[in-house]
């Protein structure tokens, strides 16, 4: 096929319109010619700025070179050296503001579209029956891992492939952490996506148990003795749900977008048959500007309602992907931004019928370096809604901390880590992720879990 | 998946099940909960913990068939399994962290309605392995949905039955039996109640006008139930609290229960819809408010 050197290879997408009422995955994804057109594309830089972008350093222009030559198995095994989760990284990650935000092509024209590839590469694989190769022998030493979500399962496929025997407790019912409660299906299909690449770690030699809260089930230390683990990597993820402390927010038909995302996506409550209930709104209000709001947008925009996304900064702040954004405005939904909720109104039955909403405008930056809203006086107006989902971020759960001698948490709650490979103040535990850092994005929490493995196999070695 | 090796029909409608979950029944204490799902489609529903054998690995729940999900429970047999039962989960009641001589010389009572009874079997059971026998009004609606008599008797100090129809003990709701104790000279130093969140509210209204400290459990609204999802918060002295990490017990003075009340109507719609499912099956047609 003909390509435009300085533009993508445009990927397929469904209709807008089609998909504003389905939950099937909205991006199709390259075919064969494609992904090997978007890959001649590839200048392969000797010195490639994209892999300096990439929290797990995957070696891109090595899997696009196989790409070029139809070796869809070599480019796999490239790939899978850095990543355990590849399907996932090409759908969710922010590439914009990583490898492909670094590649040289986007200076004159448009960047290559890594995660189109990546994507390609690790769905081909997968079904071509192409798995990850495992440890040849295990070395005998035993590490746990607390959470099945993308630091916990990239912590255990790496130190697996070294040949620990390794074990991730799971909270929840079922393994994905975010990406099985918080992703939404047409971004990350479950079934297809999610569950395939958990079984490619647990086809390297990981044992997940389910059901296991740590901190209460069993605690950290059970773990280090009774249970006989030589470390322990904590990747417990983002924590409780915040909310505004605004007059009304506890009235019916105001959610956390975690709890809106969970009943969808974990408990099935999108489909009809779905014994978990979910509110159906008329007119939707979220507020936040971040992947969280979008993804909550779009889920109760499927869900038949009509939704406004309220954010206080501009649309150059928004700290969603950009695709998301895009993708959000193309199903129409609608973006009240400069906007800020001051109070929710209910009926006489404690149900939502309203809320009042004042105007923003950006005055001086503030800590972040983003300029810090300030409310325009006598702006306040009423908007009639029957739902409001709040998508504000998350504080640390307060569980492993409070139930975990000499684990050192910061002032903001979370897990203290004293280098860059997850090390924290109690000996033979590691951490990363949301746990330490606050909510971030997927790969952060990969690349993090990523780190954690070399810190425990270098402890465990005796190379510390 | 977690075997049920004992059931048994307590009162109508009640329903008492030891179920094989030997990690939970190591690490639980009282005041603490579980999420249990029925089957792989299932919703996770909270549960109270009502006892635990370490030795033999079980952990005993109470439910009562109140929607389409227990009613599934219920129908569940010696030798099925739950797809899930997760816990302890929670804290476990302040009382566990004093220390012994200060927990002896406190003087308690229990206040246990309905299904209540079960979680805070647990407490008194637990209380007088301590060497603390604490005294319990237990009450109901009538004498025939009265559970676990012969067990609460057994592990209290005193044990009072107050019934609305004066079927058996009392007669009156746990208030007017609890007045009566106040009124006969009986002092406390904590009250412990645990029950439907109408009862604890007039329960907490009584305990605040004769000046005793009271706890209360919150069994409100739950997804995850380990402090991801915020559904089940609540208002205590003004200030957001999640059930799950924060409680399940809260200084029963300063809930707000009119409004927790209200929020655990939020699904009450849609619950009653797929009970009728469930119980009518294909044969469902109308009633609900939603179909036909």
């Amino acid at each position: 096929m003909p390509v435009d050197m300085m533009k993508k290879v445009p990927v397929r997408e469904q209709d807008p319109k089609v998909r504003a009422a389905n939950f099937e995955e909205v991006c199709l994804g390259y075919n064969k010619d494609e992904a090997e057109a978007e890959a001649s594309r590839c200048l392969n830089c000797k010195n490639p700025m994209c892999v300096q972008g990439c929290p797990v350093s995957i070696n891109i222009p090595g899997f696009i070179a196989r790409l070029k030559e139809s070796d869809v198995a070599g480019a796999y095994a490239v790939i899978s050296e850095s990543s355990s989760l590849p399907a996932v990284c090409g759908r969710v990650c922010p590439q914009e503001s990583q490898c492909e935000g670094k590649c040289v092509r986007g200076i004159k024209g448009e960047a290559i579209s890594i995660g189109k590839l990546e994507r390609y590469v690790a769905d081909t694989a997968r079904e071509m029956g192409i798995r990850p190769e495992g440890a040849k022998e295990k070395n005998g030493k035993r590490v746990a891992v607390i959470g099945a979500g993308p630091a916990g399962l990239t912590c255990a496929g790496d130190l697996a492939k070294l040949g620990y025997e390794v074990k991730i407790f799971e909270a929840l019912h079922k393994a994905g952490g975010v990406l099985a409660y918080g992703i939404p299906e047409f971004r990350l299909p479950k079934k297809k996506v999610v569950e395939k690449e958990i079984e490619n770690v647990r086809n390297l030699g990981v044992e997940i148990e389910t059901d296991v809260v740590i901190g209460r089930t069993a605690k950290v230390d059970d773990l280090l003795t009774k249970e006989g683990f030589d470390a322990v990597f904590v990747g417990t993820g983002a924590g409780l749900p915040r909310f505004m402390h605004i007059p009304g927010e506890q009235s019916l038909g105001v959610f956390s977008a975690n709890e809106y995302l969970t009943r969808s996506n974990l408990m099935g409550a999108f489909s009809e048959d779905s014994r978990t209930p979910i509110m159906r709104a008329k007119k939707a209000i979220i507020v936040g500007g971040g992947n969280v709001a979008m993804d909550a947008a779009r889920t109760a925009l499927r869900l038949g309602a009509e939704v406004h996304i309220v954010y206080r900064r501009s649309e150059e702040e928004l700290p969603a992907r950009k695709e998301e954004v895009h993708h959000a405005k193309e199903e129409g939904i609608i973006f009240d931004l400069l906007t800020n909720p001051v109070e929710i109104t209910a009926d006489e039955n404690g149900w939502v019928n309203g809320i009042d909403l004042v105007r923003m405008e950006l005055g001086e930056p503030d800590a972040s370096g983003r300029r810090s809203p300030v409310e325009v006086e006598g702006s306040r107006y009423h908007v009639e809604c029957d739902c409001v989902i709040m998508a504000l971020g998350t504080s640390p759960n307060p569980l492993i901390k409070s139930t975990t001698e000499g684990l050192e948490v910061s002032r903001r709650g979370g897990i203290v880590s004293l280098d860059d490979y997850g090390k924290t103040t109690k000996e033979g535990v590691y951490a990363g992720g949301d746990a330490v850092t606050g909510a971030a994005t997927v790969i952060l929490a990969m690349g993090a879990g990523k780190a954690a493995a070399k810190g425990i196999d270098d402890y465990l070695s005796g190379r510390e | 998946m977690f075997e049920i090796v004992k059931k048994e029909l307590l009162a109508p409608n009640i329903y008492l099940m030891d179920v094989k979950a030997p990690r939970i029944a190591d690490s639980a204490l009282p005041g603490q909960f579980l999420i249990v799902r029925v089957d792989e489609d299932g919703e996770r529903i909270p549960l109270t913990i009502c006892d635990y054998d370490k030795a033999a690995g079980t952990v005993t729940i109470v439910l009562q068939t109140v929607g389409a999900e227990t009613s599934r429970m219920a129908d569940l047999n010696v030798g099925d399994c739950f797809a899930d039962f997760v816990g302890p989960l929670g804290n476990p009641s302040d009382l566990t962290l004093l220390p012994n001589e200060e927990l002896k010389k406190k003087k308690i009572l229990f206040i246990a309605g309905g299904v209540g009874t079960a979680p805070v079997y647990a407490q008194l059971k637990w209380l007088k392995e301590q060497g603390c026998l604490a005294d319990c009004i237990q009450g109901a609606r009538s004498e025939n949905i009265l559970i676990l008599l012969d067990e609460m008797a057994a592990v209290s100090n005193h044990l009072y039955i107050a019934t609305d129809d004066g079927s058996k003990g009392i007669h009156g709701n746990v208030c007017v039996a609890l007045q009566q104790l106040w009124d006969e000279g009986n002092r406390y130093d904590l009250v412990v109640v645990i029950g439907p969140m109408i009862m604890m509210k007039f329960a907490c209204q009584l305990t605040e006008k004769l000046g005793i400290p009271t706890v209360v459990s919150m069994n409100t609204i739950m997804v995850d139930g380990t402090g991801m999802c915020g559904a089940c918060r609540l208002m205590v002295g003004g200030e957001v609290k999640f059930a799950c990490v924060d409680g399940p017990e809260f200084d029963g003075h300063k809930v707000d229960f009119d409004q927790a009340m209200q929020r655990t109507r939020l699904y009450k719609t849609e619950e009653g819809r797929l009970l009728l499912q469930y119980q009518e099956g294909d044969t469902h047609h109308g009633g609900c408010g939603h179909c036909g």
